[in-house]
């Protein structure tokens, strides 16, 4: 219990410090979690999307697997975004093993089937309730698509800001295709993991309580920002 | 078309924050594998920027156990390890992975357990005598079973104390982890079992809790570190110049020098011996 609290005081004393070391670690978090959520958002909405509109052989089994796929272990993804990358596998010419970069591709493999298994419900639960008023206006797939995506937004920054916090949590993936490697792939979590393994647990959970804060301050601004359009559009 | 517009500003804003530090470090760079020990102990971070204002040459470093560390390597993943266990790097050596192993510094491995020492060892100095002991009184025993440098030591510790640890032996007293040095050492810490440590992360590490140092100074206790640059020849992509630059510099008398002077309080953690060619 003395550690818990030690852990605030630790998180005060690092806040305070503005150490630049963690300011680029707290970034470089900001940076990968969030790149991945708009990858996976870009690729993830219309997929929903599409799947809650459409009617196509395999449709079930496909949500089947969307759904079940939501549960990926970040270090499965983290093992094979590794072989991919490693310069023993197939794209290993780009050299992106240990990269930014590579930890992006991670994190969007990993939150791509939440994005995508979530909005399809949200979506075609719209869909349901407005599938004859958009049929009577004569809009075929691709417009209800659209306009049901446009409908929902304000529950799609929702499952987003879920993608996100998951990607942001995660440390199987990143440790992997990352390597921890400080000062170019260090983020929060790894971070974490590695101040636990020096034994350093008050100074591990005051990042953990520092992650922790971030996520709440971008959840709030997130929030805000809905709640504000909602009022003015909704 | 505004909210095109918007999407792909943000979209751009994103994602040049990502690339712009691969850019700024297109500087020259070499990935070394290495242990946890060297890494947790904190001595890169003071080795590193020595080499780094002198050769203008970043090193990003891998801290895996030294089994992962060789495979990395063997998957043409890193330029350079820097591991500890002359048997798998040798045997790395056989296999064509690695140009030249060079020994570049010590210090050993001590046998930590509970102040209540319930298998009575403390104050020993014989390592074989110490394992029987814990063998006998089934007392816990916390494994890295990772196949690190450490790990392989204490296999190799257990077949010297004529203790068939992997068969007959093995009980639930015998706790394989498969986890890190320091991770190994949590876990040790709230069961208070007894584990093999490096001195280095030992020294540096924090949440020891009721444990203590009881076995230290037997011969066969003995931790070296060596070098290897990946071969070139059977991967492609090694920075060959850059990575024998930094193997160059460690076995150097001035990478020597650094190695010897890195100290926590009081405690000097590793101690070179390059010149030392049997090692």
């Amino acid at each position: 219990m003395i550690e818990i609290g030690q852990a605030f005081g630790a998180a005060a004393t690092l806040i305070a410090a503005r150490d630049p070391e963690l300011v680029g670690i707290v970034l470089l978090s900001l940076r990968v979690s969030l790149t991945a959520v708009v990858f996976a958002s870009i690729l993830g909405l219309p997929l929903g999307a599409a799947i809650a509109v459409g009617r196509f052989p395999g449709r079930r089994a496909l949500i089947v697997v969307l759904n079940s796929l939501m549960g990926l272990p970040p270090v499965v993804v983290g093992l094979l975004v590794y072989l991919l990358l490693s310069r023993a596998g197939p794209l290993g010419q780009f050299g992106m093993l240990f990269t930014p970069a590579a930890m992006v591709v991670a994190q969007t493999i990993l939150i791509l089937p939440i994005v995508a298994a979530l909005s399809r419900q949200a979506i075609e639960d719209a869909w349901q309730e407005y599938r004859e008023q958009l049929r009577s206006l004569g809009a075929g797939p691709l417009t209800a698509a659209a306009t049901l995506l446009w409908d929902t937004r304000f529950s799609l920054v929702t499952i987003v800001l879920a993608g996100f916090g998951r990607a942001a949590a995660e440390v199987g993936a990143v440790i992997i295709v990352g390597g921890n490697i400080d000062g170019v792939t260090r983020v929060m979590t790894t971070a974490i993991a590695l101040e636990t393994s020096k034994g350093d647990l008050p100074l591990a959970m005051g990042l953990g309580i520092l992650l922790l804060s971030l996520v709440l301050a971008l959840n709030a601004a997130a929030y805000w920002v809905k709640e504000a359009a909602q009022r003015r559009y909704g | 078309m505004e909210l095109k517009h918007m999407a792909l500003t943000g979209m751009l804003l994103m994602s040049a924050p990502v690339t712009a530090p691969a850019v700024a470090q297109a500087q020259k760079f070499i990935t070394v594998a290495s242990t946890t020990s060297t890494e947790n102990s904190g001595l890169f971070k003071h080795l590193l920027p020595i080499f780094e204002k002198k050769t203008g040459i970043a090193v990003r470093v891998i801290a895996q156990g030294t089994g992962q560390a060789l495979d990395t390597a063997r998957r043409g993943d890193a330029d350079v390890v820097f591991v500890h266990a002359k048997e798998a790097e040798e045997k790395f050596i056989g296999e064509g992975h690695g140009v030249k192993r060079f020994p570049v510094m010590y210090n050993d491995f001590v046998l930590v357990g509970p102040k209540s020492d319930p298998a009575k060892i403390g104050g020993g100095k014989d390592i074989a005598k110490a394992l029987k002991k814990v063998r006998s009184a089934a007392a816990p025993f916390v494994s890295r079973g990772d196949k690190s440098g450490t790990h392989m030591a204490e296999l190799r510790l257990w077949k010297v104390a004529g203790i068939d640890i992997g068969g007959a032996d093995k009980g639930p007293w015998y706790r394989a982890v498969g986890q890190g040095m320091g991770a190994s050492l949590n876990t040790a810490s709230s069961m208070n079992g007894y584990i093999l440590t490096d001195r280095a992360t030992w020294i540096s590490f924090k949440n020891r809790g009721d444990l203590a140092v009881l076995v230290e100074g037997d011969q066969r206790l003995f931790n070296q570190y060596g070098v290897i640059l990946v071969n070139p020849e059977k991967h492609k992509h090694v920075k060959r110049d850059l990575g024998q630059a930094f193997v160059d510099w460690i076995v150097s008398a001035e990478g020597q020098k650094a190695v010897a002077s890195y100290r926590i309080g009081s405690d000097r953690l590793f101690f070179p011996n390059a010149n030392d060619k049997g090692a």
